[in-house]
């Protein structure tokens, strides 16, 4: 089991205060955006602009404070196929819901 | 040599007796054990239920109960059937058991969780008969649940969506268990393409169970909320949409489907090799297959719902997805048989229960095409053909698959070799009995008679009490293979480590296993499936 | 959750990272399954969405936002004090965090409040009478920040475990694994509110 702990020592990445307070920054930063932006009507844009600053944010979350950034194959992979799934969800709804 | 102590002797955490070491245990395949004794007894309630209701059928009118008791009684024989007995049956205790000694490890990554997910199905088991017996009897609406009826009426719904709430749980964190199991312990000479089919299998169906479940538990979370907050989501008259419920329901349900059958092929993925000695065909194209099947089964689920109102080219894309998922399925059926040919066959209950399921599978299967493609959909929607369509597979299917798991895995997990003799009547009575219990229903459902009807028309008497004599073959064939299966505790006639000649790791370690399950550092071979050490040893006349 | 193997010879954190993170998609999924009615009942009821997006206030739940994403950056700075062996650091952050748990849910708790008070939950006269979309807005508004709030209160919850662990010294620099695990689940619950911001209280 030795090489067990070499492979830990490899695959735990340590984020340091610095690098998450930048990405504390940016997360605020993309709030406050998204907040002032909800003031201008962008027509049909609204949903969209919104939507792609909240999957920016969620990025920023998901890669340096669930460190998805610095994990290995499986746990990568596995969240994909999981939002993969989330949209064949959502999407194929729509199939239904959009053509009724 | 001193033969270790089975695991039966030895208690895990130690230092536990009695009734104590098996309620407290982390040993998964004490684990197993302890589903099969739940869901064994879950089983024969529900078999017992299945045939009241074809008594009741058998002739017309009022027979044995009156119509609420009815569909009480169908809902029941579904829900402990579909969330009790088949989706766990397989891979909580075949798979608890045997995937970690397939894997070369000596337990689940996470035992104590699986405790834990033993006691969540037990708990679920317990709101089941609660709601049985408490305030307003047990639903009427059907194992679905549909709205609105699951949300107006006054029995017993909130009870029974807990207990399946609870019961996904439990089937959750089981795959969640063996996913991070085949990951992180399994042994470290043992590449992907090493791993036995079974596992595989199981596998592939954890991931549908860890990605599916969720929905049907927020599903069931909603009609919670909706019988006691009235939000009126599903609710024409407040905006709601009643068939987004039918949505969520079968995002779910239809993916639980493989989560039943897959493991199932898993078994007969096992079986087929050993008594053909000869290698698996398509080794590769089996676990591909269970992969595409685990991926296009979540493609489908609005094939159940045709004649409910959704839009043309849903129907139209559904219709054309769910062909996608045959061509998997047949990839197996097709490299089972391809392996029995020119195999040195070897005729064991087993075996002959895998051939069952295999006849039997095929004829749920092309059924299942005559209800994907709309055009005969429509016609024979909600008949007896579907009710006879998912029997062939769930029952013929996986019901089949786990009387041939437990005849295969018996040996190995009690140390001790059963009868083959009425084994072979029980097997060869229940195939029987299948087939003319559900054959008419085929036919009567194209005649056109309804699914979950009280009574019919004349002209449906013959099909129905054939269908009922049926039953009762069926029921007699089950219960000579489990007397006999019993029996084997009396008799006492000991197995040895690997009775079959069968070439995977679970069958290197002695009968029943040792607690760690290995007794020496496992010697994983580069194919599971190579038969030649046992062809020679048999050639030389070494058994 | 967490499993060591009793021998303890084996702790795998790895291992238990992945089945955390197995955890997680499921309660994605849980999430998703509403999420796939908001898209459907906003595809249907676009206007009065927007109607009811109107009645929320929009700087409370920019505050919460704001207040989760600070919490969700001291949980995972906590992680880096106790594997630099920080520990007084890391309990003050931990608390930090509990703290902005708690703002949260008192923020929520007047907002519903306010709505009972204009007449807007579940079954009262001016959904039920009113526009059927507006009904359905304020009824998914419900159960999703309702499901959310437990989630919170749930991270609460392991959150205390793993402060209590690191004060007893069960949580180590060298085993953080509860802790690391509380940490995701709580980023989860911070991910499932970046998009009920946008969906409920930005939607005009």
């Amino acid at each position: 089991m030795s090489n067990q702990s070499l492979e830990q020592q490899q695959q735990e990445h340590l984020l340091g205060y610095r690098q998450l307070a930048v990405v504390l920054c940016l997360l605020l930063l993309l709030t406050v955006v998204t907040v002032a932006v909800s003031y201008v009507d962008l027509g049909f844009f609204n949903v969209p602009v919104a939507l792609a600053i909240a999957c920016g944010k969620v990025s920023l979350v998901l890669l340096f404070f669930m460190h998805l950034k610095y994990e290995g194959a499986i746990i990568n992979i596995s969240f994909l196929s999981t939002v993969l799934f989330l949209v064949i969800m959502i999407g194929f709804t729509f199939w239904d819901v959009a053509f009724r | 040599m001193t033969a270790p102590q089975s695991f039966y002797h030895t208690s895990s955490p130690a230092g536990l007796s009695g009734i104590r070491a098996w309620l407290l245990t982390h040993d998964h395949k004490r684990l197993g054990l302890m589903y099969l004794a739940a869901v064994f007894f879950w089983f024969v309630l529900a078999m017992v239920l299945g045939l009241l209701l074809r008594t009741e059928l058998m002739g017309q009118g009022p027979t044995i109960m009156g119509p609420e008791v009815y569909n009480s009684m169908f809902t029941l024989h579904g829900v402990i059937m579909i969330f009790l007995f088949v989706i766990p049956a397989i891979p909580a205790i075949f798979g608890n058991f045997f995937l970690p000694i397939q894997l070369g490890t000596d337990d689940v990554f996470f035992p104590r969780l699986n405790l834990f997910s033993w006691y969540l199905f037990m708990l679920g088991g317990l709101f089941a008969i609660v709601a049985l017996f408490a305030g307003d009897g047990f639903p009427d609406t059907g194992w679905t649940f549909y709205v609105p009826f699951s949300v107006e009426v006054d029995s017993n719904v909130g009870l029974t969506v807990s207990a399946a709430f609870i019961l996904g749980m439990s089937s959750m964190l089981t795959g969640l268990n063996f996913v991070t199991t085949f990951h992180r312990m399994r042994d470290r000479s043992m590449g992907l393409m090493q791993i036995p089919l079974f596992t595989w299998s199981l596998y592939a169906t954890a991931w549908v169970q860890i990605l599916a479940t969720p929905v049907i538990s927020i599903t069931f979370v909603l009609v919670m909320v909706e019988r006691i907050l009235g939000v009126g989501l599903f609710d024409p008259d407040k905006g709601g949409d009643p068939l987004l419920y039918q949505h969520l329901f079968w995002m779910y349900s239809h993916p639980a489907v493989y989560i039943m059958i897959l493991p199932g092929m898993g078994v007969i993925s096992e079986i087929i090799p050993v008594f053909s000695r000869k290698s698996i065909f398509g080794y590769k194209a089996i676990v591909w297959s269970s992969m595409g099947i685990a991926i296009a089964g979540s493609l489908v689920w609005a094939h159940h719902m045709y004649t409910s109102g959704m839009s043309d080219v849903s129907v139209f894309v559904f219709s054309l997805l769910t062909f996608l998922v045959a061509i998997p399925s047949a990839v197996k059926v097709f490299s089972w048989v391809a392996t029995m040919y020119r195999g040195a066959i070897e005729m064991t209950p087993p075996l002959l229960l895998a051939l069952i399921f295999i006849y039997l599978f095929t004829v749920g299967g092309l059924t299942g095409l005559v209800l994907g493609a709309v055009g005969t959909n429509i016609h024979v929607h909600d008949t007896h053909f579907v009710v006879s369509h998912f029997h062939f597979v769930m029952f013929g299917g996986t019901g089949f698959a786990f009387f041939a798991a437990l005849h295969f895995w018996w040996p190995k997990m009690f140390g001790i070799m059963y009868r083959f003799k009425p084994a072979y009547i029980g097997a060869s009575l229940t195939g029987i009995g299948f087939l003319f219990h559900y054959v008419p229903m085929l036919i009567l459902g194209l005649q056109g008679m309804p699914r979950r009807y009280y009574d019919y028309l004349p002209q449906y008497e013959t099909g129905n009490f054939l269908a009922g004599f049926g039953g009762y073959l069926l029921c007699l064939g089950i219960v000579i293979m489990f007397v006999n299966l019993l029996m084997s505790f009396r008799q006492q006639q000991p197995a040895g480590a690997d009775p079959w000649g069968a070439t995977t790791l679970e069958w290197s370690v002695p009968s029943p296993p040792p607690l760690h399950n290995f007794v020496a550092p496992p010697v994983v071979a580069s194919f599971p499936y190579d038969f030649t050490t046992v062809v020679e040893r048999a050639g030389k006349g070494g058994s | 959750m967490i499993a060591h193997k009793e021998s303890g010879e084996r702790i795998d954190p790895t291992g238990i990272k992945i089945g955390m993170w197995l955890f997680l998609y499921s309660e994605i999924i849980l999430f998703g399954g509403l999420f796939v009615l908001y898209a459907a009942y906003f595809h249907r009821y676009s206007e009065s969405f927007a109607a009811g997006g109107e009645e929320l206030d929009r700087l409370i739940g920019a505050a919460n936002t704001v207040v989760l994403l600070i919490s969700s950056f001291t949980v995972a700075a906590s992680i880096t004090a106790l594997r630099l062996h920080q520990r007084r650091r890391c309990i003050c952050l931990l608390l930090f965090s509990l703290l902005c748990g708690v703002i949260f849910l008192v923020n929520k708790y007047f907002e519903w409040g306010a709505k009972f008070a204009r007449d807007l939950y579940p079954g009262s006269e001016t959904l039920v009478g009113g526009e059927p979309g507006l009904n359905i807005f304020f009824g998914l508004y419900y159960i999703i920040t309702g499901l959310h709030g437990i989630h919170v209160l749930i991270g609460m919850v392991l959150l205390t475990v793993s402060l209590v662990w690191v004060v007893s010294g069960r949580a180590t620099a060298e085993r953080y694994s509860m802790l690391d695990n509380s940490g995701l689940y709580w980023h989860l619950v911070d991910l499932i509110w970046i998009f009920v911001f946008p969906l409920f209280y930005l939607v005009l």
